[in-house]
């Protein structure tokens, strides 16, 4: 019993480091435990995350030859280039017209559709169920099913819109008509995260709020104003900040519905590094884009943290 | 006391759960379509057959696309468990020096867009031999900053008296972890696995750059094919591509919502 209990007090006091006397090794024994556990997440980072990074830092300095082998080294020559490019400057318009079209109307959806959802009502877990399904949905998938709505001949959505007296749209044929329909695609494959993330929002607020505002008559608009939506916005930001990081990262459904056209009206941003890089070979300049992707999805996180270390204040 | 607004509720509630589940609801229907219903822009099929269904398996090697896409998304999210929970794991109970420098370590690596790494990736995986292999979709997958944080804020709940009964049965730090903690947490493990496995099955870019040939194909890319191929001819075969496709991620998501949402609310803002 003596030995087990020493070993067991000697492990307290390597825990907190108390003992002044341990040798080098003994006062390492955490760290290198720790290092044992951390050691595949730092070797999978470090491999798979920051190495690439780098590279592409570096790459983005370069021309390449097919096999994305560095040849010349160019300085800011591949930023000059695209700066200065057509296609990269209306991929960049595009990219930020289409993340205008798709946040704001993604998240006021998905509130919308968690504040119905919290209500406590029957069967609400049915349309709970039902309203997050499409977050089970692939880009894939969803994109096919789309195209289909969308076709200019056997799609649904135009004889809707005939039947009401609209007449057919040219969904994906039309440049500005093929940026819509590709936000379209994507709110309604956002909407079930960010109802999900929204509506456990909700969930979280604490009750009693609601009772003490109830006991005092206040309205519900008063209630969603004063509480609700006060308690609840490190949520919208969160999702709002992940909702446009998404945004800036589609490529799926832009590959399937439209190939970046017509008339390059949906080229958006890493549907341009995938062609640049995969298609024509341009690594370098294809680069250059990815490292302008990390500077907005590097801002947009940063902003996240500082707002979310404040929300910490008033809760 | 919120039971009087059922009455506005209820409709809204209807309306917006038909609008948003109609292209799954409609993809289904088409899934049993002839191709003159489907001419017609029929709203039901007229007559309900499985044809569509045989034939998607004709057309391209849709089985082997579910089981490589099976293999890979299993693979992933055992690789990201493991992973993940060893990382958690140190965060949790290990107090070490240089431990927050670690911690932002991880957190850095949130900042970074998988797409703007993409490119030497692709160039890494081709070095190391792994193109058209499970490797490339597994493998660079497993480290998650997401799951780390995710479990870590699940195993600092479990109770200081069950760590020190651990402690005075001499458990060493290994047995501690899967004897005791990963046992109490069952259910963040149980998240964080349904949350891999969907996010792996439904992977698009990265399995359509690293595979070039049926073997190691997987569903989603499976899906492109199926709709350049057969587009002009037969949208009742895509459609059953689709409904097959979609089944595993959807059932998964309705098994699994709650814990799900739980999981998610906890990890992403923590």
């Amino acid at each position: 019993m003596s030995s087990s209990s020493v070993t067991v007090v000697e492990e307290r006091i390597l825990q907190y480091g108390r003992k002044e006397k341990l040798s080098w090794w003994g006062k390492t024994k955490n760290f290198r435990t720790a290092m044992l556990y951390l050691f595949p997440s730092i070797l999978l980072f470090s491999i798979f995350l920051f190495y690439p990074m780098l590279r592409t830092v570096y790459l983005s300095f370069f021309l390449t030859d097919a096999q994305g082998v560095a040849s010349l080294f160019v300085g800011f020559e591949n930023f000059a280039y695209i700066l200065q490019s057509s296609v990269f400057r209306k991929s960049m318009v595009s990219t930020l017209l289409f993340v205008l079209y798709t946040v704001p109307s993604s998240v006021i959806i998905a509130l919308f559709l968690a504040l119905l959802a919290n209500e406590k009502l029957r069967g609400i877990g049915f349309f709970r169920t039902i309203l997050s399904s499409t977050m089970g949905m692939s880009v894939a998938a969803s994109a096919v099913i789309w195209l289909f709505l969308f076709h200019p001949t056997v799609g649904i959505l135009n004889s809707f819109l005939n039947i009401i007296g609209i007449s057919s749209i040219p969904w994906l044929l039309d440049p500005q008509w093929a940026l819509i329909s590709i936000a379209i695609t994507t709110v309604w494959m956002n909407t079930g995260f960010a109802f999900l993330v929204i509506l456990g929002g909700l969930q979280n607020i604490d009750q009693h709020l609601y009772e003490n505002a109830e006991i005092d008559g206040a309205k519900y608009r008063y209630q969603l104003r004063r509480i609700t939506l006060p308690m609840l916005s490190p949520t919208l930001f969160f999702i709002i900040t992940i909702t446009f990081i998404n945004s800036f990262q589609s490529f799926g459904q832009v590959d399937i519905l439209t190939q970046g056209g017509p008339a390059e009206a949906t080229n958006l941003i890493v549907y341009a590094i995938y062609r640049d890089a995969f298609i024509n070979y341009q690594f370098g300049t294809a680069s250059a884009q990815a490292l302008i992707l990390f500077i907005l999805v590097f801002g947009l996180t940063i902003l996240q943290f500082k707002f979310g270390e404040k929300r910490v204040h008033y809760q | 006391m919120m039971k009087s607004r059922g009455w506005v509720v209820y409709p809204l509630l209807i309306i917006s759960s038909l609008l948003l589940f109609f292209p799954i609801v409609y993809a289904f229907l088409v899934s049993f379509m002839s191709g003159t219903d489907v001419m017609n822009r029929s709203f039901l099929p007229s007559i309900w057959n499985w044809s569509n269904y045989e034939r998607v398996f004709e057309t391209v090697p849709l089985m082997r696309y579910l089981m490589n896409s099976f293999i890979v998304s299993t693979g992933v999210m055992l690789g990201q468990l493991v992973v993940c929970a060893f990382a958690a794991y140190a965060f949790a109970f290990i107090p070490f020096k240089g431990r927050n420098a670690v911690f932002l370590l991880f957190i850095s690596t949130l900042m970074i867009p998988w797409e703007a790494a993409m490119i030497p990736n692709f160039l890494t995986i081709q070095a190391f031999g792994w193109m058209n292999s499970y490797l490339s979709m597994t493998v660079p997958f497993f480290a998650l900053a997401f799951g780390t944080f995710l479990l870590r804020q699940h195993f600092k709940t479990v109770p200081h008296e069950l760590m020190e009964a651990a402690d005075i049965e001499g458990l060493s730090k290994f047995a501690t972890f899967y004897k005791v903690v990963l046992p109490y947490c069952r259910t963040s493990l149980v998240t964080l696995g349904i949350y891999g496995f969907l996010t792996t099955w439904n992977m698009y870019l990265w399995p359509l750059l690293v595979t070039t040939n049926d073997e190691k194909r997987t569903v989603q890319i499976g899906l492109k094919q199926l709709q350049t191929v057969e587009v002009a001819t037969d949208w009742g075969v895509v459609m059953a591509g689709v409904i097959i496709v979609i089944i595993p991620t959807l059932l998964l998501l309705f098994i699994g919502q709650k814990q799900l949402q739980k999981g998610l609310t906890q990890g992403a803002l923590k």
